[in-house]
């Protein structure tokens, strides 16, 4: 299949290994990987700080870049769930009717990572290779803008050598947010603490997560604690290979 | 409202007294500050949750259900007019009196009115989220008329000279030792002996709260629901003190906010089994008292309706954000929401807090006026998944976030920084070349990042995250720096 890859502003910029890994993990089922060149970002930090106004041209943008493709895979929750239940609204309420329906049959065939694999490619086992204590993070937007269910989860238990641990209280927020985060840094800090005090009680070397954001969230927090527990994107976990570790 | 109020003395309420606060993040970082509060809130969130999802799990139709009381709401909503006016005559054939208040100001001069009519001094009080919203109780103490709490929660808030931070659960904020302090400082006649057990708590109420009950004239409530075909009034309760002050006084006055009908009788099987579930996680709620008007020789012989609007009307005017009337104040979304558990429900500011509250108070009393609620988010998600009506809160959100900046705009001649900064990062973001140089310029980033390859201090407005987060120092290369690096191709 020939799949368009949405990196997203963040994984391409912060985050590149990200992306890498996901090219690397499509390629390696056999997929072919095109990455529209100018593309950016899907908008969501305006539309969710309140500037659609600004977020229109990013909308359109997006829809230009991806709308000659079939599939479009992105690996992060967060991004996708805005194009798909924020584009065609920002469209309609700046009067772009026309856009809006084009942006509804593009966001219709945008999916997140663990979406593409295992509802649209019925891949569970990826062949990836990950010997290391793991606990999984689901993020908001994946489960409840989503409902991408234990997609993730089941792509993970099939990956050889991983002994994968169960996050208490999995479904709570980090409390990222995007700008929430910064205009409301105490609160938003309070619900990182909670989460990472459960990351640390399953004693995992790694939290992985299916959104570059808010394992950026999580990750600061335990690098600020020195706690000795990374953060790794699903996609570097199934990337992963006994020749190419990640 | 009628003329027949003009000229009375009015209270000195302002109409967005109870609806609005201080900025969001200030008090929510001193309500954080309060590790009693914060473990309080934790417990008694977690204990309610747990309870909800077990009796709406057993619910083979919930979803369908939930459906049936959004449909019900947009439905109402969309002919509010029509069904108050067929309320008015329906409680008016049956011997009610039904006047109409636009704001807070007018509700408490129509109801300290008819108070004062019936020269009565005390009024006994059913738990009601409009009389808090228009600050009555403070305006009948202004015209020397004493109002006391029944509930048992809204007791200890009225007790303890507090405010409530929940919408069911107004002491949540309370654990029992506390509860025992206040009653033992603050309650007439108590045992001074009084112990903080559960049960001896509740009986030291029950005892001061009887000897009120027989000997008040005049009753105040709220009301869950008006069914407009019949003219018949719904109060779901847990206590039963409700329903001694709906049936005991001989004068009945009960304040709704006008979006709280529904048109048909039938209407209610749907509410009645979403709201216990919901709220309290009882598959029914042990008190529902439901009057209509005046029953000759049983009960309240001198009943009244005031409708409220304040600022209801204006809300329904906003296609979007009037789906927040749908809201059957049940609280299933304070319960679940990360921020309400963390912070309670006074940083909020208003009557109403938690989620509902950040989408609710704003547009009572205009965005402007309560701009940092919308932004009191983080946009979980988990509120929707548990509205009974389906109120999508999170979009209601982003919807009021827009408007906020939009007036803002329209407002003002100078952009905030906020505003220039988001305009910059959607010129950048306009084109991709501007993007990649951008990410070239942001790569000297890596010239923060100590030892650790880390960055831990930022100048504001971006301290906040370095206050207690790292932010991992640009890489070398972008990924679209490293895929034209290597693959050369251009897609």
């Amino acid at each position: 299949m020939r799949v368009a890859l949405f990196v997203t502003c963040l994984a391409d910029t912060l985050f590149p290994s990200v992306g890498q890994a996901t090219v690397r993990l499509l390629e390696r089922l056999g997929h072919e990987v095109v990455f529209p060149s100018e593309q950016t970002c899907c908008g969501q930090m305006h539309i969710n700080t309140g500037y659609q106004r600004e977020a229109v041209p990013l909308v359109r943008r997006f829809v230009e870049q991806f709308e000659p493709y079939d599939a479009v895979v992105a690996p992060s929750g967060s991004c996708v769930g805005s194009v798909r239940h924020q584009h065609a609204m920002v469209a309609r309420r700046a009067g772009e009717e026309a856009l809006a329906l084009r942006a509804e049959s593009v966001a219709a065939r945008t999916y997140e990572l663990s979406q593409l694999l295992v509802d649209v490619l019925g891949v569970e086992d990826v062949g990836a290779h990950f010997p290391h204590r793991v606990t999984y993070h689901p993020t908001c937007h994946s489960l409840r803008l989503l409902r991408v269910g234990d997609a993730p989860l089941r792509l993970l238990q099939q990956v050889r050598g991983i002994e994968l641990v169960e996050l208490p209280d999995a479904d709570q927020c980090c409390g990222f947010g995007g700008t929430f985060a910064v205009k409301n840094a105490d609160t938003s800090t309070a619900m990182l603490a909670d989460k990472m005090r459960h990351v640390l009680s399953t004693g995992a070397e790694v939290c992985s997560a299916g959104d570059s954001s808010c394992l950026m969230h999580i990750g600061g927090g335990l690098s600020r604690l020195r706690s000795g527990t990374r953060t790794l994107h699903l996609a570097e976990i199934l990337a992963s290979t006994e020749k190419e570790p990640a | 409202m009628t003329s027949t109020f003009l000229g009375l003395p009015t209270v000195a309420a302002t109409d967005t007294e109870h609806l609005r606060g201080e900025p969001f993040p200030v008090a929510a970082r001193r309500a954080l500050a309060d590790g009693q509060l914060r473990a309080n809130l934790g417990r008694a969130t977690r204990t309610i949750r747990a309870k909800r999802q077990a009796v709406v799990d057993e619910v083979d139709d919930w979803q369908e259900l939930r459906e049936a009381g959004r449909a019900l709401k947009a439905a109402t909503m969309a002919r509010l007019d029509e069904h108050l006016e067929q309320l008015e005559a329906a409680v008016t054939a049956r011997g009610g009196t039904v006047h109409w208040a636009r704001d807070a100001a007018e509700a408490n001069a129509v109801v300290t009115e008819l108070v004062r009519a019936t020269g009565s001094d005390e009024v006994v009080k059913v738990k009601s989220m409009a009389t808090q919203e228009i600050g009555l109780n403070e305006a009948l103490a202004s015209a020397g008329i004493a109002a006391l709490e029944t509930d048992l929660a809204e007791l200890i808030v009225q007790l303890g000279n507090d405010r409530p931070s929940h919408i069911l659960v107004p002491a949540i904020h309370r654990n029992r030792a506390e509860i025992r302090e206040i009653f033992r400082r603050e309650m007439p006649g108590v045992d001074p002996d009084l112990t903080d057990d559960p049960r001896q708590l509740a009986m030291a109420a029950r005892r001061f709260l009887r000897s009120k009950f027989l000997s008040a004239r005049v009753a105040v409530s709220g009301a869950n629901f008006a069914v407009a075909e019949t003219g018949t009034l719904a109060v779901v309760e847990s206590e039963g003190n409700g329903r001694m002050c709906l049936t005991l006084p001989q004068t009945l006055i009960t304040v709704m906010g006008i979006e709280k009908l529904v048109p048909a009788w039938q209407d209610l099987e749907v509410f009645l089994q979403l709201l216990p579930r919901s709220s309290t996680g009882e598959r029914m709620n042990p008190y529902t008292s439901m009057w209509t008007g005046v029953t000759p020789g049983d009960g309240p012989q001198d009943v009244h309706l005031v409708l409220l609007d304040n600022g209801r009307t204006a809300t329904l005017a906003d296609e979007v954000g009037r789906e927040a009337l749908h809201c059957i104040r049940c609280s299933a979304c304070l319960n679940v929401c990360p921020v309400y558990e963390r912070v309670g429900g006074h940083a909020y500011g208003s009557v109403y807090p938690g989620p509902i509250g950040a989408v609710l108070s704003p547009q009572l009393t205009g965005v402007e006026q309560n701009a940092t609620l919308p932004y009191a988010s983080s946009l979980c998600g988990a509120c929707l998944d548990v509205c009974p009506v389906k109120i999508d809160i999170p979009s209601l959100l982003v919807h009021l976030r827009a408007q906020h900046v939009e007036q803002h705009r329209a407002t003002h001649r100078l952009p905030s920084p906020e505003a220039v900064t988001m305009a910059a990062a959607g010129w950048v973001m306009g084109d991709e070349r501007r993007f990649a140089a951008a990410q070239r310029a942001g790569g000297a980033g890596r010239l923060l990042g100590g030892r650790r390859g880390v960055i831990a201090t930022l100048p504001p407005p971006l301290a906040g995250w370095t206050s207690s987060r790292d932010l991992p120092a640009p890489p070398a290369e972008s990924f679209r720096a490293w895929w034209r690096r290597t693959r050369g191709e251009v897609s």
